[in-house]
């Protein structure tokens, strides 16, 4: 058997067998719909619905998955953010998001005809190849089969002598050949077929090319601001105070030889000044990458601003690993900013900042004991962090009853790296 | 009295080298980096180390990481961290183990030479020194709570400066007034915050850390 021949064989097992592990996705499909059905149909079909439409999202998943490892085809998943877990109506607004996403429905279209037509086109080879073997095994099978009184056929063929058995396993041989050589074409075929009802639908796409161009011109404007104020900043502060510095030492310089006693004063001076210099840009430091946070990573960078706060902060930190630097960043200055907007606007004493990084998102909750009625108004600071947030395609929720407690729920979806256990829990 | 020195900016640490130098210290060890600065705390075991906290090979907290390893393995070993920028969190990490022997001072503050060799004294002795930075932004926290606002202005000053880990001779000094009031300003401030009072100095500028830090 030379080489390439073996290799093309292998190929056309492996794609085989693969089509095989696709017809029982298939099956479990079958399974889901079934249950979605009798979900649909129970009394309670409002609290089975959308654990049972998970499970298919799952499932759809997954043959996005194996399209992807199997056949090179990339199906990207087609589903809208889901909403935060917290707040009262938490149960209808994951109702409505399940409902209203029409990526939920090709879901269900998905499931009716996958059995039938991806099943087809998974399991076929597998089948081809199996009736191959069993022509293959003719010359041994056929005598029994006759003696038990079977009217024994392999395809045109009456098998009912020796020779016809080999004729039969002759043809056999071939079925298997053409087994192999559909393998690798109907795996490619079912991908195709699976992206067809599982990939994002064009309207989908310019809705999240719509949201993209939104927050990147956000993202574009932030920081083109960030970049002005950093450079008024240095202009009016650090610059002008060397300046200042430099001056008084060049005035120092000319008294030296008569008034030493003024050029001590001048001295001092010049320190103080490259004192307060040197305080203005670390001010300014502090304001575009804090030191702890750089050092340290988002828990103890969220620590450290409760112990600044004058607010009394209990900081529960469950962060396992390091967060991309810019999720890290933006979460820092949103924490920084709700916690300024509790101490000036809340009346509260007591904040509880619960930080934690579950499934694929960083959850944020800061609660405080104030008087409530906050509001996220166009131009507040909220409204703000809102923005800088969707950058990350991150939230911000608000409940803030009037009377209080006001609670600020932030989510952004990220990766963590380097898992590394933190888990505290602490009083500021 | 020797020292060991940990600064990754050569300009810095020959300079500082030469300070301490010039003043009757001897620096047995200048590192540039927190491995080399562990293992010279734990093998040479100066009476004080003078270190930065930002160190290679990391560039994160490094040097503080060292110093806080060291003191695990040494306990009061004295350590006076230096830093471009103040944090209250590492000045609670450093001053934890409640055993003296530390400070933590805005790097700047290297350019008041008397100051900064006095706090390298007061440090290998055994004592505190806390920069005037860390002190004003833990009183200012405290600020809203009511037995800070029943100190007089001059009890909020002597206060500031008792946090800082300052002797009562250097905060008459600082205040331009007597030993023998600064020692009354105590302990009004201490019967106010209803603190036990206590002779050490230590023990008085632990107390009221703590207090702070709450």
């Amino acid at each position: 058997m030379s080489s390439p021949f073996a290799a093309w064989a292998r190929r056309g097992w492996v794609a085989a067998g693969r089509g095989l592990a696709l017809f029982g996705g298939s099956l479990l499909a079958v399974l889901l719909a079934v249950t979605l059905a009798l979900a649909v149909v129970s009394v309670a079909w409002v609290v089975l619905v959308p654990p049972t439409v998970m499970a298919v999202r799952r499932l759809a998943n997954r043959a996005r998955r194996l399209a992807d490892a199997w056949a090179g085809v990339h199906i990207p998943a087609p589903y809208l953010p889901q909403p935060l877990n917290g707040g009262p109506k938490r149960f209808w607004r994951r109702w409505t998001w399940i409902v209203r996403d029409p990526a939920t429905w090709r879901d269900l279209l998905w499931l009716l005809v996958d059995p039938i037509i991806g099943a087809f086109l998974a399991g076929l080879p597998a089948a081809v190849i199996a009736y191959g073997l069993f022509g293959l095994a003719q010359p041994i099978v056929w005598q029994p089969i006759v003696d038990a009184g079977g009217s024994n056929w392999y395809g045109m063929i009456h098998v009912d002598s020796q020779p016809a058995a080999w004729l039969a396993a002759v043809l056999g041989a071939g079925v298997v050949l053409l087994g192999l050589a559909i393998g690798p074409a109907s795996l490619l075929l079912h991908a195709q077929f699976t992206r067809s009802l599982l990939a994002p639908t064009p309207a989908v796409l310019a809705q999240r090319v719509r949201h993209l161009t939104e927050t990147r011109a956000d993202a574009v404007d932030a920081q083109a601001a960030e970049l002005r104020r950093i450079e008024r900043d240095l202009h009016d502060g650090a610059q002008a105070g060397l300046v200042a510095v430099g001056m008084t030492l060049s005035a120092a310089e000319q008294l030296l030889a008569d008034d030493p006693q003024a050029v001590r004063t001048l001295l001092g001076e010049a320190r103080e000044a490259s004192t307060k210099a040197l305080n203005e840009l670390r001010d300014l430091v502090r304001g575009i990458h804090p030191p702890v946070l750089a050092d340290r990573g988002l828990g103890d960078a969220v620590r450290a601003l409760a112990l600044d706060s004058q607010l009394t902060v209990q900081v529960s930190v469950d962060v396992p690993g390091r967060l991309p630097p810019a999720v890290e960043s933006a979460a820092y200055f949103a924490v920084s900013e709700v916690l300024v907007n509790a101490a000036k606007h809340s009346g509260a004493e007591q904040v509880w900042l619960d930080l934690r990084h579950h499934d694929v998102a960083l959850r944020i909750r800061v609660t405080d004991n104030g008087r409530g009625a906050a509001e996220i108004g166009h131009g507040t600071g909220l409204h703000g962090i809102q923005r800088r947030l969707a950058t990350f395609d991150g939230t911000l929720a608000l409940t803030s009853p009037p009377g209080g407690p006001t609670t600020v729920t932030m989510e952004v979806p990220c990766a963590l790296s380097s898992p590394k256990t933190t888990l505290s829990s602490e009083t500021e | 009295m020797r020292i060991v020195l940990a600064e990754d900016h050569a300009l810095l640490r020959d300079g500082m080298t030469r300070l301490l130098q010039a003043h009757g210290f001897t620096v047995i060890a200048a590192v540039d980096n927190g491995t080399d600065l562990l293992q010279a705390l734990t093998e040479r075991r100066p009476d004080v180390a003078v270190v930065d906290v930002r160190l290679p090979p990391s560039f994160t907290d490094e040097g503080l990481q060292a110093a806080l390893a060291a003191r695990r393995q040494i306990p009061g070993l004295p350590v006076l961290v230096l830093s471009q920028y103040v944090e209250q969190l590492y000045a609670r990490e450093l001053l934890a183990d409640g055993a003296g022997g530390i400070g933590y001072l805005l790097k700047d503050r290297v350019s008041s030479t008397d100051e900064f060799l006095d706090a390298v004294r007061r440090v290998a002795a055994g004592g505190t020194a806390m920069d005037p930075a860390v002190i004003s932004r833990l009183l200012a926290r405290n600020a809203k709570g009511k037995p800070l606002a029943r100190l007089t202005q001059r009890e909020h000053d002597v206060l500031a400066l008792m946090a800082e880990g300052r002797s009562n001779a250097a905060i008459a000094q600082g205040l331009i007034i007597g030993e023998g009031a600064v020692g009354k300003h105590i302990a009004n401030i201490f019967a106010k915050l209803d603190l036990p009072p206590s002779d050490s100095d230590n023990r008085r500028v632990r107390a009221v850390l703590t207090y702070l830090n709450r």
